[in-house]
């Protein structure tokens, strides 16, 4: 039996116990009973709209936007090879952020706002693989490369956009670039496409498993690896887009959470993607509870939250891996 | 006589203005072990992968067992081909026995798991390049010459009728290479078709029944490894002189 298929389970737990957990705290603390009394419907007073109608929506909106991203992450780094690329790294989500802003700067509505951004991910997308490939057929490593350094045009474009704006627009524009899940309000379509990503992509698991051994060796044990590399470069820009729509540009989550997972032994795509989605939702809805709660009334954008929790939690596991060899 | 392996017809393969070769016909039969020697770029490892359907020739036609290569799926290829490629990379940890694995991975079907029959063949596999024990270790801490034997291991895993191998002794130290070549000449006998290349010519002569030289503008030349081989057409093949030296009943080639 294999360690990873013990932790399959308590990552379940994870991701329910950090979504009641996002329930119940907040600028008005909600005991566990008076959850109960909700879910049971015998409450009907200020908590169940507190909890149905502000915090719900919220915690299943950041669920499925760190599922996403993890998600995302985890078939990019198969596309590529490389373990470096996630949708920040390879400018994704910056093409996504430089059309959000500037419909923002056009005071297009909200609607807008999410069309522009999903078209900008999936242009952003095109961009970095169009480029990549050139005359012949692209490499892994051009395709890092043409994504590192388009995500910093798009960054510089963003610095200009934000440089030349009316200064009302700033202080939305900045909480929109560090990633704010306090636009959520519907996140049943994001869950939706989580769920599809899922299940798509978990036939293809070993396939998956094959084909990061290179696509010579892929061809040799039998896959398609044009047609392979095809659907998944089409579910991650359908992946991040959504994401980037509901929450605006997280970073890291997407490129730690895949990382973190293989650490902690997930080696097999097969549990792997399920485990990143488990553990990518969690870690978005855990940071952004304390987003909002630390320092309550005032909210931080999380993206800051995801890279404080990360960053020690990625690195220690890094350490425990290389003394372990 | 039962038909070959592998057979190509007519076959002509380049790569830019390289000729690899031209027009070439030659067949690759069970219980054979054919060694391909050829000098740095050309071609060896573009003829495998030709070989394997992972390029279109540019001339000619190539059948497995019968049928036409190109008519085949990638899948039904490696169920009966398989290729050690010259290198393979891992960019993300992985333990031995689940890389061993991944050979079974033409004979499963899309939601059937690796079974425990499946894992007792990856142990098997394992003993035979000597890496019982490895099972758990990550590939990521395995020396070159490990991986070059693990690499051995997932292709006997996929238990292929025809072997097609990238110069397998890369690596490999002086034992190693030996139990590994002897390993492949045991396949043979047991039935496979084994195809290598390789750099050591003293490796042909003592294990490869068969030989296929690539000399430059497309030449071939194909046949009996002891009916070929000779220093007269070494030296034309590597462009320096090689002389044979003949030791305890058995034929050594050297540089002169």
């Amino acid at each position: 039996m294999k360690r990873s298929h013990f932790y399959l389970p308590l990552l379940f737990l994870l991701a329910v116990s950090s979504l009641v957990l996002a329930l119940l705290s907040g600028s008005v603390p909600i005991p566990l009973t008076e959850l109960w009394a909700v879910v049971t419907g015998s409450n009907q007073g200020l908590s169940q709209s507190l909890i149905l109608e502000l915090r719900l929506p919220r915690a299943l909106g950041a669920f499925a936007t760190g599922g996403l991203l993890s998600l995302a992450g985890a078939l990019m780094q198969v596309l590529v090879r490389n373990p470096l690329a996630d949708p920040y790294v390879l400018g994704i989500s910056g093409g996504a952020a430089v059309a959000a802003l500037l419909a923002m700067l056009f005071g297009l509505g909200s609607v807008w706002l999410s069309g522009s951004a999903f078209a900008g991910a999936l242009f952003a997308m095109l961009l970095v693989f169009g480029l990549a490939r050139g005359r012949g057929s692209w490499t892994p490593t051009r395709l890092l490369l043409t994504g590192v350094v388009l995500a910093a045009g798009w960054g510089a474009l963003i610095s200009f956009i934000l440089a030349t704006s009316p200064e009302a627009n700033i202080r939305g524009m900045l909480f929109w670039l560090m990633g704010d899940l306090g636009y959520v309000q519907a996140p049943l379509p994001a869950l939706l496409v989580l769920l599809f990503g899922l299940v798509a992509c978990w036939p293809l698991g070993r396939d998956l498993n094959v084909l990061i051994r290179g696509e010579l060796q892929a061809g040799a044990l039998g896959i398609n690896s044009g047609r392979l590399q095809i659907i998944l470069f089409l579910l991650a820009s359908l992946l991040t887009a959504t994401a980037v729509v509901q929450a605006g540009s997280i970073g890291f989550v997407g490129l730690v959470i895949p990382h973190i997972m293989r650490l902690m032994g997930f080696t097999d795509h097969r549990l792997l993607l399920p485990a990143a989605a488990l553990a990518g939702g969690s870690l978005l809805v855990l940071a952004d509870t304390l987003a909002r709660t630390v320092l309550a009334p005032q909210q931080l954008p999380v993206g800051i939250i995801t890279a404080l929790l990360g960053v020690p939690l990625f690195l220690y596991l890094l350490r425990r891996e290389v003394s372990a060899r | 006589m039962m038909s070959p392996l592998l057979s190509a017809q007519d076959l002509t393969i380049q790569i830019g203005d390289r000729l690899v070769c031209r027009n070439a016909s030659f067949e690759f039969r069970q219980g054979e072990c054919w060694g391909i020697l050829g000098v740095n770029g050309a071609g060896k490892t573009t003829l495998l992968h030709t070989l394997a359907g992972l390029r279109a020739p540019e001339k000619g036609e190539i059948s497995l067992n019968g049928a036409p290569l190109s008519r085949l799926s990638r899948r039904q290829i490696a169920r009966q081909l398989g290729l050690m490629p010259q290198d393979t990379p891992d960019p993300f940890p992985a333990n031995v026995l689940d890389t061993a694995l991944i050979g079974r991975h033409p004979h499963l079907s899309r939601w059937q798991w690796e079974s425990a029959a499946d894992i007792e063949r990856a142990r098997t596999a394992l003993t035979q390049v000597e890496l019982a024990g490895f099972e758990q270790r990550s590939v990521t801490t395995l020396s070159g010459g490990e991986r070059r034997r693990l690499a051995l291991a997932s292709l006997l895993v996929q238990a292929p009728g025809l072997l097609l191998l990238d110069e397998p002794t890369n690596h490999l130290d002086l034992r190693h290479q030996q139990h590994l070549l002897r390993l492949l000449r045991q396949q043979a006998q047991d039935g496979a078709g084994i195809v290598m290349v390789l750099h050591d010519i003293n490796h042909v002569v003592r294990y490869c029944d068969h030989v296929l030289l690539l000399f430059d503008k497309g030449e071939i030349c194909q046949g009996l490894q002891n009916e070929i081989l000779n220093a007269e057409v070494l030296s034309r093949l590597y462009d320096h002189p090689v002389i044979e030296i003949a030791l305890e009943q058995q034929r050594f080639f050297a540089s002169a």
